[in-house]
């Protein structure tokens, strides 16, 4: 349960630590929050040559706003961002989820930046990106910045668009209208234990009928999975009239997921089905009731 | 493999050391520093007896390398109690209601409680809460319970459980 040697440093602005990944040629590993990579380190099953340790870098720190959009610096801490009551009128389903995430200790290390760019299948920040159509701002040495969509960053079990060069430097959140209705249920064996299966979105009704949803699962699959087929039934209708049951199937139809030892497909879907119908209906029916 | 030399303030005093890259910030706290108070489980973050105060933060020990804290003020359960014994309100609650059985989960969970309270937190649930990231093998929850319960005024009739 020690982790393989390593070479270790900590630069203190993003120009030195891209200067180091492109180096590396591949050799390096980012350390955040270390709360996912230091168990992967101590398991052995991660064993970089390099590990570049981007703590030090104050620049990769902050939460800032705009009209329409909200810009969480990758290195800010999992515990700052749930305590900043900014960021919570803003950006409430992304709040919802982030308390989720791990156990108070682990929040105080986290970073939503990690948490974004891991790509853990079942994990709650990947998920939020996708489902309120958030983009990742990434820096190379080599070709500058770029910007990633959340539904295109993710190809499967900690895979992503994301270069052995790169870094990703912060979450771009779009702001929803204010009377959005948050969407958010996990089932866990423990609270803060990986989810067996989730659900977070957001769903906007204007003049009576949906104007706009962004629903997306995790633990159901490889990736976070967007819910498609749900979003387009649900735009245009009547928020009166919607058939929550019949909403969750089409969503339930795009999921993927596996079995485990903690829980079959079969257990997943059957689950997910029915906690996506009734979180959908207690969301419509907060609506009903403000 | 790369070693560098680190001083990180432990309880008050100044320890230097020089570590491998990969050497823990809970294996420097027990084989460097002396400090053999902070128990180390699981290795991998899951158990949480590891945990200590960085900073005035509740962390696990296990998944922040030495070299990390570098410059970085420690404390640890034998930095609790006052230097003539007095046990600190969280290490007195713990006793007073039989909150440890074997005690090797004891002094992260005092850890958790102490830096939790210490930044505002008094509330029964928000502690419950922090909790969670505590694993107590010999199931003793009832009594950390009841400790949680004396600490914020919620203390019940003698005998009921939390």
């Amino acid at each position: 349960m020690k982790a393989a040697p390593f070479d270790y440093v900590a630069p203190g602005s993003v120009a030195e630590a891209l200067d180091t990944l492109a180096e590396a040629g591949g050799g390096a590993t980012l350390l955040a929050g270390g709360q996912t990579l230091m168990p992967l380190l101590a398991l052995r099953m991660s064993q970089p040559f390099i590990i570049v340790d981007i703590n030090r870098i104050e620049g990769i720190r902050g939460i800032g706003h705009t009209a329409d959009s909200t810009r969480i610096a990758a290195g800010t801490r999992q515990a700052v961002a749930l305590a900043d009551p900014q960021l919570g009128a803003a950006q409430p389903v992304f709040i919802r989820a982030l308390g989720h995430v791990g156990h108070h200790q682990t929040r105080n290390r986290g970073t939503i930046g990690g948490s974004v760019s891991l790509g853990e299948p079942a994990a709650e920040m990947p998920a939020a990106a996708v489902a309120l159509g958030a983009e990742i701002e990434i820096h190379s040495r080599d070709r500058g910045m770029r910007r990633v969509r959340a539904e295109d960053f993710y190809f499967g079990p900690y895979m992503t668009a994301l270069e052995p060069d790169e870094l990703v430097t912060a979450i771009h959140y779009p702001r929803w209208p204010a009377d959005t209705l948050t969407v958010f249920r996990e089932v866990a064996q423990r609270p803060g234990d990986f989810a067996l299966v989730g659900l977070v979105g957001a769903v906007h009704v204007a003049n009576g009928k949906v104007a706009r949803a962004g629903l997306a699962w995790f633990g159901m699959g490889p990736t976070p999975i967007r819910a498609r087929q749900a979003e387009a039934a649900l735009l245009g209708t009547a928020a009166g009239s919607i058939d929550c049951r019949a909403i969750a199937e089409l969503a339930v139809a795009d999921t993927a997921p596996f079995d485990d030892s903690h829980a079959t497909s079969h257990y997943r879907r059957s689950v997910g089905r029915r906690v996506f119908a009734r979180t959908l209906d207690e969301a419509l029916k907060t609506r009903q009731a403000a | 493999m790369s070693e560098h030399a680190i001083e990180v303030t432990v309880n008050g005093q100044r320890v230097g050391a020089r570590v491998e890259a990969r050497r823990t910030l809970g294996d420097f706290l027990r084989l460097d520093a002396g400090f053999t108070g902070t128990h180390l489980g699981c290795e991998h973050g899951v158990c949480g007896a590891c945990t200590v105060i960085v900073d005035g933060l509740a962390v696990r020990s296990c998944l922040m390398l030495a070299v990390q804290a570098d410059g970085a003020e420690v404390t640890t359960i034998e930095g609790l109690a006052a230097p003539d014994g007095t046990l600190n309100p969280v290490q007195q609650a713990m006793r007073d209601n039989h909150a440890l059985q074997c005690g090797f989960c004891t002094p992260g969970v005092v850890c958790t409680m102490t830096a939790v309270m210490a930044d505002g937190e008094t509330t029964k649930d928000g502690l419950i809460a922090a909790m969670s990231g505590h694993i107590c093998r010999c199931t003793g929850y009832q009594g950390i319970r009841r400790a949680i319960r004396q600490l914020t005024g919620n203390a019940g009739p003698a005998g009921e459980h939390a």
